[in-house]
């Protein structure tokens, strides 16, 4: 009945706004924000604790890791239907989408394995053997590296994506939860939640270059836990979520130095930026909302209620 | 019982050999961190008692409780390990209630042990610790509570993992104090183990502004699985008014037979109710579902506090090998009690060691049988350089001398 009523909603719904969807990890579903209004227009049942989401190129599909249904998801974004699940591995926690569209390296936290998945065949490509508890999932932009990091090995793995061969291993501080190619596929930046820095490494030597840690006044130090991040659209910052001490942390990319903090929600997760590069939108665990950041002042515009403990965002542009 | 731990030994190996094939290849291009490579022996020291007997025994106290723990976590650093191209074996010396434990110590330390992880009371730990063959040993108390081994008797050699009565009981006063429950009783067993946690209790009510309304001591000889409910009522009438009745009853003896059946309907906190714990299986934030998945697939049972005591100093050492480069006591030492000590213990905060009396600082979950009802520390409860420091002595209030004057 409810989720009538919101598809309803949603398809009276003026058909031109961008959205932003945030997996709702304790209400086993997605909302779906419109941009213009800074509402929810939608949400959507899912499998069980959804967490990590991505598009695919042409965002005809949405992938959604169920992470306690042991599922990739592939959901209609038009209609909020569930098409089809995909071979993920047990406990899919978080996955990136390789540049070509089709394969999805998915980590799978309880198995310490990297499960590599073509969403076309539907069939499992490949696992590769990683460190315990995989999370953090990057790829660079040329699709030949993809990272994995284990959460308790504390290693960012480099995987050749022509092999699905583990080519090297780097150490990080404790409990990596990220991992987030620069643009240009320069440099991979990598979050230690516990450790509390990020990680910032030559992509092609594999050499850390940068480490950068955090300090806000009047926040106690293990609060400050580095958790999702993303680049701004020009590449000239990264935005840093700081999970339980309820900021982001904005860095100039270039210098590696925090520019400035922005107070969020509680337990702030993971970040989507909006297609028309106006605005940050930041998933806020504990406080159950997302916050709206506008990039061109840095200031928060709206707090926007969704689900209970909101995880994964992604972006997805409706205008054609 | 032991067949069964054996088993779970037997699954890590398997899972371990299963990825050496990578892992080799991998190790070859870890070269940044190569300095540690090589084996770290670590013993696993249990002197067994036979555990006092209690009311019931519907409950029993399984027959790996740590080294459970101890095995997971070796699970876990030799993944890492095979990256680094570091080993990891851990070495069994478990003595029986009836034989002698010294003797079987000196044996270990005799065949090289140098780090050792122990499970043994504290007469035990503190003999194995004095003896002239630990000196410059590394030693991890994963079973011992109390509060005099971070204070008075406290030595240079040993580190603890399990959180001190002191700890508990201050999490539990905190927990009281933001409750606003200022109404308090306290029922009390005769073992050694109750009169401790009674003791902290008080101790920890007092450091945060709270009194006793009253206390009593339960020294009942008759079997309350059949008599608790006409005895609990008359037994617990003439305690004065209180919100909240404090129980400590640490072997787990006579206190659930108090629930439910007090004079006046009353909530309990303590050694049961609301338990200050160092874990439980209901712990599930923070990633901990993911270590309680492992743990419970590896074993078939919830872990417990003592199983992530040693868990947790398995995993501190192997944390150490990996940053400080040295398997070396002194270096993982140094490297556990300094400030670049920030290990992940899925509590929502780093673990790390205080330098002044060598305990691992840790959150404390408040927990009952199916749920965390809070996390210490509070909120309010303010502390200048780490907010974990106020579960505990801290650095002005230690009593402990044998780690120097850390600043």
């Amino acid at each position: 009945m409810i989720r009538a009523l919101l598809l309803s909603t949603f398809l009276a719904a003026p058909a031109l706004a961008d959205e932003i969807w945030v997996t709702n990890e304790m209400d086993d579903s997605v909302s779906v924000i419109d941009v213009a209004t800074l509402t929810v227009k939608a949400t959507y049942p899912t499998g069980e604790r959804p967490r990590g989401l991505t598009f695919s190129r042409d965002f005809s599909r949405l992938y959604i890791c169920a992470s306690d249904s042991d599922a990739v998801q592939v959901m209609d974004p038009a209609t909020g239907a569930i098409l089809h699940d995909l071979p993920s591995g047990e406990d899919p926690e978080q996955f990136v989408l390789a540049p070509d569209d089709r394969l999805l390296y998915i980590a799978n936290e309880d198995d310490a394995i990297t499960t590599v998945v073509d969403t076309q065949t539907r069939k499992l490509v490949a696992q590769i053997d990683v460190g315990v508890e995989p999370e953090g999932m990057g790829i660079s932009p040329d699709g030949r590296v993809q990272v994995t990091t284990s959460e308790t090995t504390n290693m960012a793995h480099w995987i050749d994506t022509a092999t699905h061969q583990v080519i090297a291993n780097s150490l990080v501080d404790a409990r990596p939860r990220h991992a987030e190619f620069s643009p240009d596929g320069a440099e991979l930046w990598v979050s230690s939640e516990i450790g509390g820095t990020v990680a910032v490494f030559d992509a092609a030597t594999k050499a850390e270059i940068g480490k950068i840690s955090f300090a806000i006044k009047g926040v106690q130090p293990e609060k400050l836990q580095p958790v999702g991040m993303r680049f701004s659209p020009d590449a000239t910052k990264v935005f840093v979520a700081l999970g339980p001490a309820n900021h982001i942390a904005v860095v100039d990319a270039a210098s590696r130095t925090v520019e400035r903090y922005i107070l969020v929600g509680r337990r702030v997760w993971h970040m989507a930026i909006s297609p028309d590069e106006t605005t940050l939108f930041t998933t806020n665990g504990v406080s159950g909302d997302v916050t709206a950041i506008d990039l061109a002042t840095l200031e928060p515009l709206a707090t926007i209620k969704v689900g209970r403990f909101p995880w994964g965002a992604a972006a997805r542009p409706t205008s054609d | 019982m032991r067949a069964l731990s054996f088993a779970a030994g037997l699954s890590f190996a398997a899972r371990a050999a299963g990825l050496a094939l990578t892992a080799q290849a991998a190790g070859l291009l870890f070269a940044a961190q190569a300095a540690g490579a090589g084996e770290l022996r670590i013993d696993w020291i249990e002197r067994q008692v036979t555990p006092p007997p209690v009311l019931s025994n519907m409950q029993a106290r399984p027959e790996d409780l740590g080294r459970a723990g101890a095995a997971l976590a070796l699970a876990d650093i030799s993944t890492t390990g095979k990256f680094t191209g570091q080993s990891y074996r851990i070495t069994d010396t478990v003595v029986p209630p009836e034989a002698e434990f010294l003797p079987a110590a000196r044996a270990a330390l005799g065949a090289g042990a140098r780090v050792l992880v122990v499970r043994a009371p504290a007469e035990d730990l503190l003999a194995l610790a004095d003896l002239p063959e630990a000196k410059g040993a590394l030693i991890l108390n994963t079973a011992a509570p109390e509060d005099a081994l971070r204070g008075p008797g406290c030595r240079a050699n040993v580190l603890h993992t399990l959180p001190s009565y002191a700890m508990r009981a201050d999490a539990l006063a905190q927990f009281i104090v933001t409750k606003r429950w200022t109404r308090l009783a306290l029922v009390a067993g005769t073992h050694p183990e109750d009169t401790a946690f009674a003791a902290a209790l008080r101790a920890s009510l007092t450091k945060f502004g709270l009194a006793l309304a009253g206390e009593k001591t339960w020294a009942y000889d008759a079997d309350m699985r059949r008599a608790a409910a006409a005895e609990v009522p008359l037994f617990t009438q003439d305690l004065p008014a209180h919100d909240l009745l404090l129980v400590a009853d640490e072997p787990g003896d006579f206190a659930r037979y108090v629930a439910y059946n007090t004079w006046e309907p009353r909530l309990l906190a303590g050694s049961e109710g609301a338990k200050p714990v160092g874990w439980a299986g209901v712990v599930e934030q923070n990633g901990a579902a993911q270590l309680q998945n492992r743990f419970r697939e590896a074993t078939g049972r919830e872990m417990r506090a003592e199983d992530y005591a040693a868990w947790a100093a398995v995993a501190a050492l192997g944390e150490a090998v990996t940053r400080a480069g040295t398997t070396e006591p002194a270096g993982l030492r140094a490297w556990l009690l300094s400030d670049a000590a920030r290990i992940g213990g899925f509590l929502g905060r780093p673990l790390s060691f205080r330098p002044w009396d060598g305990q691992m600082r840790q959150p404390i979950p408040i927990v009952t049988e199916r749920a965390v009802v809070a996390l210490a520390p509070f909120e309010g409860f303010l502390h200048a350089s780490n907010e974990l420091d106020t579960l505990g002595p801290d650095r002005p209030e230690t009593l402990c001398q044998a780690f120097g004057d850390p600043e």
